[in-house]
């Protein structure tokens, strides 16, 4: 999802930790209880965590990028000020993250400067461009909709703090979607050319929307340690067929096609669709997608041009703090 | 370069409905005043709350969670400190 990029497992380094420690852990987490910051956990398990939570942070702050490019040239007044709202909500949701992901030990600079720097992931989704006003209606419908099917059981992860933090966003994440769709019957409902955009913005957000489940079970080693340790409750292609079960009435209630011809619907119910692309997946995640480039660009060129107003903050900070001493002496 | 690191600030928040500062989470600023603009920013969008604390992270003393043991035993073995724990007749009712 949006730490598709966890395909490698961290392999607990066994011999060099108290096994009777690991034991009792892995105890509490079959108890379903909940670990905090300064409870013992496996070295291992802190490294997935960190790398899990701030993959997460830096997809929602990265994803902020797509839909702001929208923010002035919104149709209405109406959905300009709910547009500014997500992307506020977007920035929370990176920030309630980054405090989790902390917590594991490393800085909120550290983290960041990983990402700056390229060695850190965030989700191949926001590695697609918003070419038209329905591609805001569509990532609110569809990406956002993925996001709330992998979040959900997320705020029941074993670790306290990532479980909180979801559980806030989780919370905000419904009026995303629902704005989302709105636009879509609006557009649905409205010209010809409406509807054509409607339905071309489905054809190029669908595939790329059901990647950022991660690669299939078969080949995702990741997955295996995760759910011993109760961070994952579903696994990738389990949530994905999820997503599909619930878009499909969706799309057909908007009078939208799937771009997908050799979609059928089986026995059970369950809407079953054609091979992924796992090529362009990798292709993105290495760096190759449409926007990489252009994103990573306007990360770091927000972070410098942000350092003024960072050091002018500290300065000022420090001039109070002498001032006060100063006083406190006289 | 690597960016200097920013003081960590713990959040309360009094909700509408009369109760207790409650912890919310954390964030970081270089002041008082900035922290508390960072706080409504990010955990009062909205209107979850009336009032809002912030403490430095540092201002903190916790308990050690491996110790929870010893540190709560005392109140672990007196059940008598529960209503529950005493024997009143039925016919006396609701007390």
């Amino acid at each position: 999802m949006y730490t598709q990029a966890l395909n490698t497992a961290e392999t607990a380094d066994r011999d060099l930790e108290d096994a009777g420690k690991a034991a009792q852990f892995q105890a509490r987490i079959d108890a379903e209880e909940r670990i905090e910051p300064n409870d013992w956990m496996p070295a291992a398990y802190r490294k997935t965590l960190t790398r899990q939570i701030s993959q997460h942070a830096h997809s929602e702050i990265v994803g902020m990028l797509p839909e702001g490019n929208w923010i002035t040239r919104a149709p209405t007044l109406r959905r300009k000020a709910a547009l500014l709202a997500k992307v506020q909500d977007e920035c929370g949701h990176g920030l309630y993250l980054y405090a989790a992901a902390e917590t594991l030990g490393s800085s909120r600079e550290e983290l960041v400067d990983a990402m700056l720097a390229g060695k850190a992931k965030y989700s191949s989704i926001f590695n697609y461009p918003t070419l038209t006003w329905a591609d805001i209606g569509t990532i609110g419908w569809l990406v956002d909709g993925a996001a709330i099917m992998n979040q959900i059981p997320l705020c029941r992860c074993s670790y306290g703090p990532y479980a909180r933090a979801m559980i806030r966003v989780c919370k905000e994440e419904s009026f995303h979607q629902r704005q989302g769709y709105e636009i879509m019957v609006t557009l649905c409902r409205g010209s010809e050319e409406q509807k054509a955009m409607a339905q071309d913005a489905l054809n190029r957000w669908w595939w790329p929307v059901l990647m950022m489940f991660g690669p299939p079970d078969a080949t995702s080693q990741h997955s295996d340690t995760s759910t011993k340790w109760k961070i994952k409750r579903f696994s990738n292609d389990e949530l994905r067929q999820k997503f599909v079960d619930a878009t499909v009435p969706q799309a057909q209630y908007l009078g939208l096609t799937i771009p997908d011809p050799g979609m059928i619907q089986d026995a059970d119910g369950h809407w079953r669709y054609s091979e992924i692309d796992w090529t362009e997946f990798k292709q993105v995640l290495a760096g190759n997608g449409p926007c990489n480039r252009d994103r990573m660009a306007a990360r770091r060129k927000a972070h410098e041009e942000g350092a003024w107003v960072r050091e002018a903050a500290a300065s000022y900070a420090a001039k109070r703090a002498r001032r006060q001493t100063a006083q406190a002496a006289e | 370069m690597a960016t200097p690191n920013t003081p960590l600030w713990e959040v309360f928040i009094r909700s509408r409905n009369g109760l207790a500062h409650k912890h919310v989470g954390s964030l970081h600023a270089s002041d008082a005043t900035m922290a508390l603009q960072a706080a409504r920013d990010i955990y009062t969008r909205r209107g979850e709350g009336l009032s809002i604390w912030v403490v430095p992270s540092s201002a903190i003393t916790a308990s050690d969670p491996a110790e929870k043991g010893m540190m709560f035993e005392p109140a672990e073995s007196k059940i008598y400190r529960h209503p529950t724990f005493y024997e009143v007749p039925e016919e006396v009712g609701h007390m």
